[in-house]
């Protein structure tokens, strides 16, 4: 039944095709991001090539992207997403292949930026983050986040398997390079599980990007995970909100096309524009996430380089989100999460 | 929706006599006719619309509840291979060789693509196998089927593996009871026997019943809360009910969502309601409000609370007070005259109202999203899950189809028992 207004939608946006034809339909999480990705990427665009551009928010449902191919009516061009989406749906035929000639040299970029249906367009984490004025030891590791007696207070989890069961190994003391090997047995996800359990009563649960950043400035949790650009907006809205790098999950977020875009040459020069190093260290100016062009990194100074999830500092002890594994399992763990939950 | 206009009308008695012709039974039989059709002809847009945009959709999305032609369309030479085994001894050699032919004969990356969906979300890991034996392609020419078999084996030793191969012979066939079976926590063993999943994935009886529970709670709360006010309405003057009418409908022009943020602020922990219980001193430490089945029931009790009382409005107005004047003149006690004389004819406000509540309740999704914890997420939030996040949309279509049977159920046993002819449209 949740399909049906998936559908009409295509079948409003179909009646549109002059649209589609005279702007570039580029769609993005929005938020903070959305707003970095307007200044950096399409006012530049629009002032340099003459072309509209019409951002579209959407929350990652690749659903909306299927029907669409499906349909053979697609009038998103380009499309942000996440990189476990980018694997799959490139194995499904979703995305047009990328053509690297016109995007750049692939030596420019971060090896895990290079992928046949998209590009990469920056680096980002999933980290734990406190009030600097609330609590006034700074939690160091994950297993301070579990102590619930030397930091009492809620804690914030975003509602799901994913990146969860990571954070509660690397409490229960696995090294974070071992994180998925030991996830990938039946014991580790046992143990992940028993681990979560253990925190259950004291755990306030997220959903949306912008929620952590307002629990915290609530009072509603003593810790909790949190994507850092959204920390990072807080910090720039005057909040004393705080970072723990120490076992961080990064990952990247691509540029990909829908199969059977219109505008696949408009869509090419708007990724490549998008990609260059310049664009690249004004988006990361306006929001602490990772430039994906190694030679954006040259043009931004320490203080900006010092909140990068990139940054040696930061991504020391940091784990990369392991997207063949969740490629993998995703489904089945996070159908016994909502059974976990339920208990 | 039934065709009106089966009287004669004078019209057709117009007429005729000694000219020859149809008979006066033959012209009236014929002028009915064209009624019939004209009236027809004008529920026409009706019933197309209802068709393209009610019927259709329902009936596909039932379809893909229990279609499965991923694998059919991409192994038929598997499936064929692995007719006759038992599933539990290794799989033919044969079966390999078929495998290595069909995943070659693929045209494009998107059947395999497809393929390694369908299968891992019946073995976790059967999209990498998949995946990475499909771009692992050509793995030799003119491989008989036992070097067929070692090159497989080679290249990926989780080939060996029986779940995998038991995955693909189950599913070989173009219709599966798996999604249906899946969204009422039974599985099919290897062999073909119904059975129940394990503890760890048994979710859905779990979250089906707890969507019945919060909209029974849901209706039941607005009930109580509906009935005194209604009554109240039904007793004032036409002018001053119609005032407190559009107080009643105001928040229902309202947007669901601004609703929930307006309640999120009132919840939360340093919220007003919070607040003010510690000012009175009724409690030390904020009681948690919000992202808890409490702050789910309070905001869907406010949203339906109109659904409750406007059909029970609507029946009280036809009560007349008389019944209840009589029923104390000849020496009832108030409230007696109340529950014996005056509830019972208002019994198809109170079923309407009960029925649209819960009813409504059931399908909720974004209420329960954005107030509720992990434990009281209904029903339809794993379908927006599965069609979403997961893009399973045979699980999402049968987990729809359990929610629609389980309405119209509902409604059946509504009808049965109300032997009223009250409809929802």
């Amino acid at each position: 039944m949740k399909l049906k207004p998936v559908l009409m939608a295509v079948a409003v946006l179909a009646s549109l095709p002059a649209l589609a034809q005279s702007t570039l339909t580029v769609v993005n999480f929005g938020g903070a991001n959305g707003a970095a990705q307007k200044k950096a990427y399409f006012e530049p665009y629009e002032k340099s090539t003459g072309g509209k551009i019409t951002a579209v928010e959407y929350n990652g449902e690749q659903a909306k992207i299927k029907a669409m191919v499906e349909a053979k009516k697609v009038t998103w061009d380009v499309v942000e997403v996440e990189s476990p989406d980018l694997s799959r749906g490139c194995d499904e035929g979703l995305f047009e292949k990328m053509d690297w000639a016109k995007v750049g040299n692939k030596a420019d970029f971060q090896k895990a930026a290079v992928h046949e249906c998209g590009v990469g367009t920056f680096v980002w984490s999933t980290v734990m983050a406190y009030d600097g004025d609330k609590l006034k030891t700074a939690p160091t590791t994950w297993a301070d986040f579990w102590d619930t007696k030397k930091f009492p207070g809620k804690r914030g989890m975003r509602k799901g398997a994913r990146y969860n069961l990571e954070f509660a190994l690397m409490a229960d003391g696995v090294k974070p390079a071992d994180v998925y090997k030991v996830l990938a047995t039946k014991d580790g996800a046992e143990r992940a599980f028993k681990k979560l359990t253990e925190l259950k009563p004291n755990i306030q649960w997220w959903e949306a990007g912008a929620q952590p950043p307002q629990f915290l400035v609530a009072g509603d949790v003593a810790m909790t995970t949190a994507y850092n650009g959204r920390i990072d907006a807080a910090q720039r809205e005057g909040k004393n909100l705080k970072i723990t790098w120490t076992g961080g999950i990064y990952d990247l977020d691509y540029w990909v096309m829908p199969k059977g875009t219109p505008n696949k040459d408009a869509a090419l020069k708007f990724i490549a524009m998008a990609s260059s190093p310049d664009a690249q260290a004004e988006y990361a100016k306006n929001i602490s996430y990772g430039p994906t062009n190694n030679k954006a990194l040259t043009k931004l100074d320490a203080k900006v380089l010092g909140m990068l999830p990139t940054s040696p500092a930061n991504s020391k002890d940091a784990l990369q989100f392991g997207i063949a594994f969740w490629a993998d399992q995703g489904e089945a763990l996070e159908k016994r999460f909502s059974a976990w939950a339920a208990q | 929706m039934s065709a009106s206009g089966t009287q004669p009308t004078p019209m057709a008695t117009v007429s005729a006599g000694a000219l020859p012709g149809p008979s006066l039974a033959q012209q009236l039989h014929r002028a009915e006719r064209r009624k019939k059709w004209r009236a027809l002809a004008l529920t026409l847009p009706l019933l197309a619309f209802l068709l393209v945009f009610f019927l259709v959709p329902l009936a596909s999305l039932l379809v893909r509840a229990v279609e499965n032609p991923e694998v059919a369309d991409t192994l038929p030479r598997t499936g064929q291979a692995l007719a006759d085994w038992d599933r539990v001894s290794p799989p033919p050699a044969a079966a390999f060789a078929a495998v290595l032919a069909d995943l070659s004969a693929l045209e494009e990356t998107s059947q395999a693509g497809a393929l390694a969906r369908r299968l891992n979300s019946e073995v976790s890991g059967a999209r990498s196998l998949v995946m990475g034996t499909y771009r692992a392609l050509p793995l030799g020419d003119n491989l008989s089927t036992d070097e067929a078999r070692a090159r497989l084996l080679e290249h990926d030793a989780r080939w060996e593996e029986l779940p995998y191969w038991q995955a693909i012979a189950q599913n070989s066939s173009r219709w599966t009871p798996d999604y249906l079976l899946a969204s009422l926590d039974l599985k099919r063993t290897p062999q073909g026997d119904i059975v129940k999943v394990g503890p760890d994935e048994a979710a859905f009886s779990d979250i089906l019943l707890r969507t019945f529970q919060i909209s029974a709670i849901v209706t039941a709360i607005a009930l109580l809360m509906g009935y005194p006010l209604a009554f109240w309405l039904s007793t004032l003057s036409e002018r001053k009910a119609n005032m407190l009418l559009i107080l009643v409908l105001l928040p229902f022009w309202t947007s669901v969502l601004v609703r929930i943020a307006a309640w999120i602020v009132l919840l939360q922990n340093n919220g007003l309601v919070n607040r003010f219980l510690m000012f009175l001193g009724a409690t030390d430490a904020p009681i948690p409000l919000l992202f808890n089945r409490l702050g789910v029931v309070i905001a869907m009790v406010h949203i339906l609370l109109p659904f409750m009382i406007l059909p029970l409005y609507s029946v009280m107005k036809s009560v007349p007070s008389n019944y209840l004047r009589a029923a104390v003149s000849l020496g009832s006690p108030p409230l007696a005259a109340f529950f014996r004389v005056y509830l019972p004819q208002t019994y198809p406000g109170v079923a309407a109202g009960g029925l649209l509540v819960f009813i409504t309740c059931i399908g909720y999704y974004v209420t329960p999203a954005l107030l509720g914890g992990p434990a009281d997420q209904m029903l339809s939030y794993y379908v927006a899950q599965y069609t979403n996040v997961e893009v399973n949309w045979g699980m999402a279509c049968a987990l729809g189809g359990v929610l629609l049977t389980t309405t119209l159920v509902l409604y059946a046993l509504y009808r049965k028992v109300s032997k009223s002819e009250l409809s929802l449209g």
